[in-house]
């Protein structure tokens, strides 16, 4: 790429050059309370659910979705799941015995962790509330009293299922039915971990409430699940991030999110994706909306080595709103297939998909969106704005945008542009005193400059911060 | 102190188009450099300032005693060149507050970004530049007077060695030249900016006065003169250089 000469280039291929740049890419040393054996078999499922005490719906569920899971295909579209070890695989592995209520009960060493991540610090600061997952268990939650007391329900699924069995009974896996598609599936065989929220009537949540996921095992398998009810007009900001070591072999990722809004109810759900480059990140998504609702996706995918992620929202009440703003960056090696899905089933129902992506040093970013407006939603309206910023000639951007309209009546908006860094904007910067990193870098924040302003700060920092990072592993 | 250009011979692609330019520039000194369409000036400016479309094959550059001739266009930028260009390029997101900010320090100025902005805003209302442009991305939907006064502010707020106008007077109406000339020969007046302005047309010069006129021709100095020059090419044109 370099045109303006003096530009020292990463060696390829290497992860210790590539760690260099992942701030979190370290290991703790830890003696887990249990891991099951690698590869996925029947009696691992049967043992799970046992060591778990679940209700005997859900250990059948369990086995109903292992013995779907096998039948299935995987996926014929998105990135290459060869790659995929997945007899390799630790599918359950239990850091600890019990779920810590301070940081004090959670082990020194995974302690660290979290508070070079900067879990303890948010949660002082900023949070309404914490959940940690540490490879498959979450080991650490928190809730302020304040909304304890107003009826806010924020713990962990196990947790959830446990204290709360007809909520999660009458809600789970409704809005992603059990034979969704294989990862998802997957995740309804072997679950375990993941947040359960039930926000009251009315009421309002003012600070987010953070879930951080953590893989520490080498080949791990992190699979969990999310339920989130928006109770009518209540209004809720849920946020996540992710990390993992710099191992040299794969991990995989695959959780399901469930969200029910309901009448009036306002949820945005806030993803900071910062797996390391060997982890496969395949996830499933949705939310159902009712009148009135609103449900906003932000996601930013930022590592992994393949993500396969399109947030959806099923616009089920009159006047339903959903939006998803997007951002992918693909770097070396990276393969990031994102976009967000939104199915119009009522009338005067908006959606809004505003995707961003970058790919540079190799890397390949794919947007893939459906909008699909249903009969009878008239005066549905919607607005897809789709933009790709290509910064070498290595890097790859694909759009497969997919629009089903069965329905007079309503509006359709798309709009797509592909741009590549042009030598006259890095030299007209360069010519101002910034080195050729800085200018692509500036170009870079410039580009995702829409979509970063409407990121609640704390989060948009910390995805300029990320950003920045991988820009820095482009050019020495 | 100046900027010393000697025997510079550029190509683009397998085509000279620089065939041994030779030209001084010294401290607070405005030097004229006119000419037909397509005699080399804007290629020289933008050899100059380190374009990587324009190959150097011989000849040197040399900024107060300093080598320019392997420098990349932000070590020039940093050694204290300026080019105020021709065409401005947009920068979609990036407003010229930020632009200039992250130049200041590039360049080593601790500054801050209310100072920058302050007075970025101060040389706006000299230049007569609309403050809703210092918010909106560089370039992107101004007029073409307008990127030109905001090139002219860029150059006034990092107060370069030496500036290269490369024709910052087309497009620009007679108020907005005058204020441009002005701020341009303020810079080398009081700043001892050395100042090479490309230009076709008399117009400019008589708000900046040059102190000697260059006249190039296929790829070089054809004359060199003064004042009386100007009047000659606006007589009889440039026939006798094309």
């Amino acid at each position: 790429m370099s045109r303006f000469a003096k530009i020292v280039r990463l060696d390829q291929n290497t992860v210790k050059t590539l760690s260099e740049t992942y701030r979190l890419g370290h290991r703790d040393e830890i003696k887990y309370a249990y891991r099951s054996g690698r590869g996925l078999t029947e009696k691992l499922v049967t043992d799970l659910s046992a060591r778990k005490n679940e209700p005997l719906w859900m250990r059948e569920y369990r086995l109903k979705a292992f013995a779907v899971y096998n039948k299935m295909p995987l996926p014929n579209f998105g990135g290459d799941l060869s790659l995929i070890k997945w007899d390799e695989i630790f599918y359950y592995l239990k850091p600890i015995e019990k779920t810590g209520k301070t940081w004090k009960e959670v082990p020194d060493a995974i302690r660290k962790t979290f508070e070079k991540i900067g879990v303890p610090q948010a949660e002082r600061e900023m949070l309404g509330g914490a959940k940690v997952q540490y490879d498959s268990e979450v080991i650490y939650g928190s809730l302020r009293r304040s909304l304890a007391a107003k009826g806010v329900v924020f713990l962990g699924m196990d947790e959830g299922l446990a204290q709360y069995p007809e909520l999660v009974k009458q809600y789970f896996g409704t809005i992603v039915p059990l034979s969704d598609n294989k990862l998802a599936v997957l995740n309804s065989a072997v679950w375990s971990g993941g947040s359960f929220i039930y926000i009251p009537k009315g009421v309002e949540v003012g600070l987010p409430l953070q879930a951080y996921f953590r893989i520490n095992a080498e080949n791990a398998g992190q699979f969990e699940r999310t339920l989130i009810i928006a109770d009518e007009g209540s209004k809720v900001h849920y946020v996540e991030g992710c990390s993992a070591p710099a191992y040299s072999s794969g991990s995989l990722h695959a959780a399901v999110v469930e969200i029910i809004v309901k009448k009036g109810a306002r949820v945005q759900y806030t993803t900071v994706q910062n797996w390391y480059r060997n982890v496969f990140n395949l996830v499933t998504k949705r939310a159902w909306v009712e009148e009135e609702g609103e449900m906003r996706w932000i996601d930013g995918n930022l590592g992994s080595r393949l993500t396969m992620k399109y947030p959806a929202c099923i616009l089920a009440g009159r006047k339903a709103r959903g939006e998803t703003l997007s951002i992918a960056m693909a770097g070396e090696g990276q393969h990031q297939d994102a976009g967000a899905k939104m199915i119009h089933l009522a009338p005067e129902t908006t959606s809004q998909i505003i995707s961003k992506s970058i790919s540079k040093n190799g890397g390949r970013a794919t947007y893939r969106g459906m909008v699909k407006i249903n009969k009878g939603a008239k005066g549905a309206k919607s607005k897809v704005v789709c933009d790709a910023l290509i910064l070498d000639g290595a890097s790859r951007s694909d759009t497969y945008p997919t629009n089903i309209i069965l329905e007079n009546d309503v509006s359709l908006e798309h709009e797509a542009t592909v741009s590549k860094v042009g030598e006259e904007q890095l030299f007209y910067l360069m010519s101002r005193g910034l080195s050729e990193h800085e200018a692509e870098a500036m170009i870079v924040n410039g580009f995702l400059e829409p979509v970063m302003k409407q990121i609640p700060l704390e989060y948009a920092v910390e995805m300029n911060r990320l950003v920045e990072l991988e820009m820095e592993g482009s050019v020495g | 102190m100046a900027l010393l250009v000697k025997g510079l011979k550029v190509k683009i692609g397998n085509k000279e188009v620089l065939g041994g330019v030779s030209l001084a520039v010294a401290s607070g000194e405005v030097v004229a450099l006119m000419g037909p369409n397509g005699s080399g000036k804007s290629t020289l400016a933008l050899a100059l300032m380190g374009h990587p479309s324009y190959e150097i094959t011989d000849g040197s550059v040399d900024l107060d005693g300093g080598d320019m001739m392997t420098a990349t266009p932000d070590e020039r930028s940093r050694a204290g060149l300026f080019l105020a260009v021709q065409y401005p390029v947009s920068i979609p997101g990036v407003s010229v507050r930020e632009a200039l900010l992250a130049s200041l320090r590039a360049r080593g100025e601790s500054v801050s970004a209310l100072e920058v902005k302050k007075r970025i805003e101060a040389e706006a209302a000299e230049l007569a530049i609309d403050e809703e442009l210092l918010k909106r991305s560089l370039n992107e939907g101004f007029s073409g007077g307008e990127k030109k006064k905001m090139e002219i502010l860029q150059m006034r707020i990092l107060a370069p060695k030496y500036a290269i106008l490369d024709e910052t007077d087309s497009g620009l109406d007679i108020d907005a030249l005058k204020i441009v000339a002005t701020g341009a020969a303020f810079m080398a007046k009081k700043k001892q900016t050395g100042i090479l302005v490309i230009t076709h047309y008399q117009r400019l010069l008589k708000y900046l006065k040059p102190d000697r006129v260059l006249v190039m021709k296929q790829g070089r100095i054809a004359k060199e003169g003064g004042l009386e020059l100007v009047v000659e090419l606006e007589k009889s044109g440039y026939k006798q250089y094309e």
